[in-house]
């Protein structure tokens, strides 16, 4: 009934009302699309680029965080990513190392290059700040289907494209959300929006995908992300530059002994 | 080395002449990077009671520099790194020091790496006391928490397997730790470290080598390490010299040294492990430091994150032998704001339950604007026991104010 009272709401959704989804089915359809979406983007083997945060505060103060990406793809497991922070100026050399798991624990570790020490940190910060911003580590680790249930909600067009509305329910107890909705396109499977809604089911943010390209003819990444935290008024412009693909990274540049060195 | 550098008036001219030399090979190498940071930083002491030593001073300030320059070449797979350090402090003789933290050539191949010049390297796992952390001297007068280290010459080779990182190291000079001078606060004028006595007779010429092996194991971090030769920890004794004031100097033991690391990331918990033996002439020993660091992220709904900490040390030489820490428990908890100035608040009491002395220290820092960073820092000791070492301490209560500029 609530998806019945959901779906007349907009236009759009009349198509599902007129071919209207059973029990099980929503829930199908939803794993499908997130899994396509998932499919498209394999095979990109190894990546980097440069981003940028600007963080706002509620009375409009802002300050930038720069960094450089490494990701690497593993076969059957969740990506690897260094990343190396480059500003604020006190910060320049921290980095830190992920090893992102479909089903167990994600193993992270922080380089402090003051004391030139490598720390393992708990991967249970999955809610936590990253670098004062409003992305939590979590809405930065890669996307692997097993971290979710799904539920396909309906269809909606938000800025002109025709979008599949999914739902995704963390499966991590240590997670900050209680479900997050997906606004996927239909024309090439990439997220588009996504509201985060926190434990209490109560909307907190939502992310904004802008500026998409496309790299090696296949893998589409967006340029800005723009994080609105709806709770505080702050907000987080994500800008990524210089994508890069396939240069060939290997294992050895994502172990701890990289991590040291990385710059 | 260390006394040459400190003698050298020339710092700057060695400095230039480096980066000239260096520079101006690498500019011949294609896809070369070359990279200057670092920070500089003015410091005020605040002492808040009367000194115990007539030589010692209320407040103390310091200018201190720390440049870094780094080059790389080869597609990153060799780089070069170079950081001189040096402070100048108002009163204190041996605080006003000069240090090479890293001059080092660092080459990368498939499954190895070589590192070779000087330069710091960190063992271990637990947050209060660093026992298996032996590869580099402290610089003791940089800071009470003997976190600062000098750089040490070595030649390094790093093997990654899929069993772990075992590295080895040779370590062909020794470095002597800093002591405060006369003037320095705070710090036992008692301390003479002009001379330092060795137990062998290569002295600081010692060739001392080291292996680790170091490992994750899904939620689980291990290391096992083995260094022989000369002790980084040295034992305060009786001058030998006929002195017409008694002091006591810096003696360096040969020493074996096994240490064990254990981090467990168990649920919600870290929990820390590191445990030593040491093999020496005088008294064997085992010592170990442990224990667990909770996090909680957004509390209060915010986006700060808390963390608390408790930590015990023991050192089988007991309440009569050199270790400070032969028998404490530490509390600490640290507040991140996690807002756009990285506001931090880290307070940390430990509490000797032979002698029942307590320290305690908070450290604030906060950011303002894109590069200054300043840091408050209290230290409070309270000590009542002659025979505990942080009885010569007591009266060393202050505020430290540090303001420092990154670039």
């Amino acid at each position: 009934m609530k998806l019945l009272q959901v779906g007349l709401l907009t236009l759009s959704s009349m198509l599902a009302f007129s071919s209207p989804v059973f029990a099980g089915e929503a829930e199908d359809k939803g794993l499908a699309i997130s899994k396509e979406s998932k499919n498209r983007d394999l095979g990109w083997r190894d990546s980097q680029a440069e981003m940028e945060m600007l963080l706002k505060n509620q009375h409009g103060e802002t300050s930038t965080r720069q960094m450089k990406i490494k990701s690497m793809e593993q076969e059957n497991d969740g990506d690897k990513s260094l990343t190396i922070f480059n500003s604020p100026n006190d910060v320049k050399g921290t980095a830190f190392l992920s090893f992102s798991h479909p089903t167990t624990n994600d193993e992270q570790w922080l380089y402090l290059p003051a004391l030139k020490r490598v720390k393992r940190i708990s991967s249970r910060n999955k809610s936590g700040s990253f670098m004062g911003s409003e992305f939590s580590f979590e809405d930065l680790t890669s996307f692997e289907i097993e971290k979710y249930d799904y539920k396909y909600i309906k269809d909606e067009t938000i800025n002109g494209v025709d979008c599949w509305v999914v739902e995704q329910y963390p499966r991590d107890k240590y997670s900050g959300y209680k479900r997050r909705v997906v606004w996927i396109d239909k024309a090439e499977y990439r997220t588009q929006k996504t509201d985060f809604y926190d434990r209490k089911n109560t909307l907190l943010k939502t992310l904004t995908f802008s500026q998409y390209n496309q790299y090696v003819n296949k893998y589409w990444r967006a340029s800005q992300l723009e994080m609105v935290n709806h709770q505080s008024g702050k907000s987080t412009l994500l800008t990524w530059k210089n994508y890069q693909f396939q240069k060939g990274l290997d294992e050895k540049d994502f172990n701890k002994n990289a991590l040291k060195r990385a710059r | 080395m260390y006394k040459l550098m400190k003698k050298s008036m020339n710092q700057k001219l060695i400095l230039s002449a480096v980066s000239c030399l260096t520079a101006g090979f690498f500019n011949s190498a294609a896809a070369n990077e070359f990279e200057v940071r670092g920070n500089i930083e003015l410091q005020g002491r605040f002492f808040v009671e009367d000194a115990l030593f007539p030589t010692q001073h209320d407040t103390y300030f310091s200018l201190a520099a720390a440049p870094e320059f780094f080059w790389s070449w080869n597609d990153g797979n060799d780089s070069f790194e170079f950081v001189p350090s040096a402070r100048i402090d108002q009163h204190d003789d041996e605080r006003t020091h000069s240090d090479i933290r890293e001059l080092s050539w660092i080459h990368v191949g498939d499954d190895w790496e070589s590192r070779i010049g000087v330069r710091r390297v960190f063992w271990g796992v637990t947050e209060f006391q660093h026992l298996v952390d032996i590869i580099n001297q402290s610089d003791s007068v940089e800071d009470v928490d003997n976190e600062d280290k000098l750089g040490q010459p070595m030649v390094n080779l790093s093997l990654v397997n899929d069993w772990g990182i075992i590295d080895f190291y040779v370590l062909p000079y020794f470095r002597e730790r800093t002591f405060a001078g006369d003037e320095g606060r705070p710090g036992l004028p008692i301390i003479n470290a002009d001379t330092a006595f060795y137990e062998s007779s290569d002295e600081e010429d010692h060739v001392d080598w080291a292996v680790r092996w170091a490992h994750s194991i899904g939620d689980y971090e291990i290391g096992v390490s083995w260094f022989e030769g000369t002790s980084r920890d040295p034992l305060l004794i009786q001058s030998p010299l006929q002195n017409v004031v008694p002091e006591l100097v810096p003696f360096y033991q040969q020493i074996s040294q096994l240490g064990f690391e254990l981090q467990a990331n168990i649920e919600d918990a870290l929990w820390k492990l590191e445990i030593i033996h040491n093999d020496n002439n005088r008294e064997d020993f085992w010592a170990l430091q442990g224990g667990i660091e909770y996090s909680q992220y957004g509390v209060m709904d915010s986006n700060a994150d808390l963390g608390w900490l408790v930590e015990i040390a023991w050192d089988e030489r007991g309440d009569d032998g050199p270790s400070t820490f032969q028998n404490d428990v530490f509390f600490g908890s640290r507040l991140a704001l996690n807002d756009v100035d990285s506001t931090e608040v880290l307070a940390g009491l430990s509490y000797d339950l032979d002698f029942k002395s307590t320290s305690f220290l908070v450290e604030a820092s906060r950011r303002f604007g894109d590069s200054l960073k300043v840091s408050l820092d209290v230290r409070l000791f309270e000590s009542d026991e002659p025979q505990d070492p942080a009885y010569l301490i007591r009266r060393d209560d202050h505020i430290q104010l540090t303001a420092q500029y990154y670039y």
